[in-house]
């Protein structure tokens, strides 16, 4: 019996322990698979985290799971590109303030060869449209992520609805994993510039069609509305957008290249 | 082969924060399903109740269940939007500790009623016969199951160590917080890093193979 009440005695000794609390408040942020995978967050966040004290913890999923865990209250702030699921998110009262961050576009990428002929495409919608007229498979997110809510906002521009066709493969997957498998079905895609970045190296692929209006992507923050969420962690959440758009975010974002290239842009 | 390798003796603190945080997480909630499900296990194998084969068919169930089924129903409910939402688990080590020890209770209480069962009715009857009081019967009982109770644990460590349904579900992969070698594999082979995804698949198998040894040196040569 002594033995049963000293081991339950270690045990609580033990989860007291591990459920320590860190020094400095924690402060999740849900954001779009690229601004990780690009590694823009993993190079200005340190420094955020060093001016102003709070310990941020990413969730990288899709622009679609982002905004529904903030809904849900399971985060703080959210970092997305998508304008109308985040018009739609401050209007139903999720969000309590936000702010545009950056910009970059979205590419159309296909094996070199390219037998679809996109390369002679003037716009984005033709390039999709000679792709459905082709043989080759063209891989979509197939998550609602920012890219794929993009991608069907092509699709509709183009008159063909791609969806159920056995060359359109939704793949439910990261931007760099839709690339890897387009390279290996030597298949199309369209994928977010900094994450093409990121990834080019490892890929095959080619950007075949670019600088369509229509391609712009625009990166917002969202604060999670602490009148829904009085737990979360609003004071966090409205430093870090105040860092993301003011000076020396601003200065980091402008500063951040891979292999030479600019990732994002910022508004004047 | 050779990134795996490197990334290993050379220390890289990433890397071996991850296999440390997996073998923490997997360590707390195989303890924390140890607590409730082999009081469940010895419940449901001493002896006949009603309802008990229900009960019995039931956890077998749970424990066929796919691990992302176990991640939903604890998301459900840690959730800030769920019952157990004020205690703020979503996303964090606590989140993740959670979901394992959800998934792992039924392993844990299954395989200690299974062991518990097949036990030779007269034991009991000499303990009884001996003039032991309960406690006395249960640990004997308990010892004499040791190699089952071992086999139990062994099985609940490596459906928690090997899952990553409920570790992504309700961690998140937030690195330096909860990505483990499972998410952490997840997330290079997604983005293409296949040397480094392959690297900690070796160390999670040397780590299977590590802790299955170590308990079964633990464990009777003599299985009853």
């Amino acid at each position: 019996m002594k033995r049963l009440v000293s081991l339950l005695l270690a045990l609580a000794l033990g989860s007291a322990l591990f459920a320590q609390t860190p020094a400095t408040p924690r402060l999740k942020l849900a954001t779009t698979t690229s601004t990780e995978q690009s590694g823009l967050l993993a190079y200005m966040l340190p420094v955020f985290e060093k001016d102003s004290g709070y310990k941020v913890e990413v969730i990288a999923v899709g622009t679609g799971a982002s905004l529904k865990i903030g809904e849900k209250g399971d985060c703080d702030v959210v970092l997305v590109h998508a304008r109308a699921l985040e018009d739609a998110f401050m209007a139903a009262g999720f969000g309590a303030d936000r702010k545009d961050v950056m910009y970059n576009d979205f590419i159309v990428l296909g094996p070199a060869a390219d037998p679809a002929g996109v390369a002679k495409a003037k716009t984005a919608t033709e390039a999709l449209s000679l792709i459905a007229k082709s043989d080759a498979s063209f891989v979509s997110r197939g998550d609602k992520s920012g890219t794929h809510v993009k991608e069907l906002e092509v699709w509709k521009a183009s008159g063909v609805n791609p969806v159920g066709a056995a060359w359109y493969k939704e793949a439910g997957q990261g931007m760099s994993q839709v690339i890897i498998m387009a390279d290996q079905m030597k298949g199309y895609t369209i994928a977010d510039r900094a994450t093409w970045l990121a990834m080019k190296d490892k890929s095959t692929l080619k950007i075949l069609s670019q600088g369509d209006a229509v391609l712009f992507n625009p990166y917002g923050i969202i604060t999670v509305n602490p009148a829904k969420w009085p737990s979360s962690n609003y004071a966090g959440a409205k430093a870090l957008m105040e860092f993301m758009t003011g000076p020396k975010g601003r200065e980091l974002i402008a500063a951040y290249k891979i292999s030479g290239e600019q990732c994002f842009y910022l508004y004047k | 082969m050779k990134e795996a390798f490197f990334l290993l003796v050379s220390g890289d603190p990433e890397t071996w924060g991850i296999v440390w945080r997996s073998l923490r997480f997997s360590f707390f909630s195989t303890l924390f399903a140890l607590l409730p499900g082999i009081p469940v296990g010895v419940a449901l194998g001493v002896r006949e109740w009603r309802g008990r084969r229900t009960l019995v068919a039931l956890l077998n169930a749970f424990m066929a269940l796919p691990t992302v089924v176990i991640g939903l129903l604890a998301y459900s409910l840690i959730s800030r939007s769920g019952p157990l939402g004020f205690l703020d688990l979503m996303y964090s080590s606590g989140g993740v500790v959670f979901g394992q020890a959800f998934l792992a209770f039924p392993v844990v209480a299954s395989l200690t009623q299974a062991g518990l069962a097949k036990l030779d009715p007269r034991f009991r009857e000499t303990l009884v016969t001996l003039g032991a009081g309960p406690w006395r019967r249960l640990f004997s009982t308990l010892y004499e199951t040791r190699a089952v109770l071992v086999a139990a644990v062994v099985a609940a460590f490596g459906r928690v160590t090997g899952e990553v349904g409920v570790s992504m579900m309700l961690g998140g992969n937030i690195r330096f917080s909860t990505r483990t070698m499972t998410t952490a594999i997840a997330l290079d082979a997604s983005k293409g890093e296949f040397e480094r995804a392959v690297s900690l698949g070796v160390v999670l198998l040397a780590v299977a193979i590590a802790v299955n040894v170590a308990l079964h040196a633990l464990a009777p040569r003599e299985a009853s």
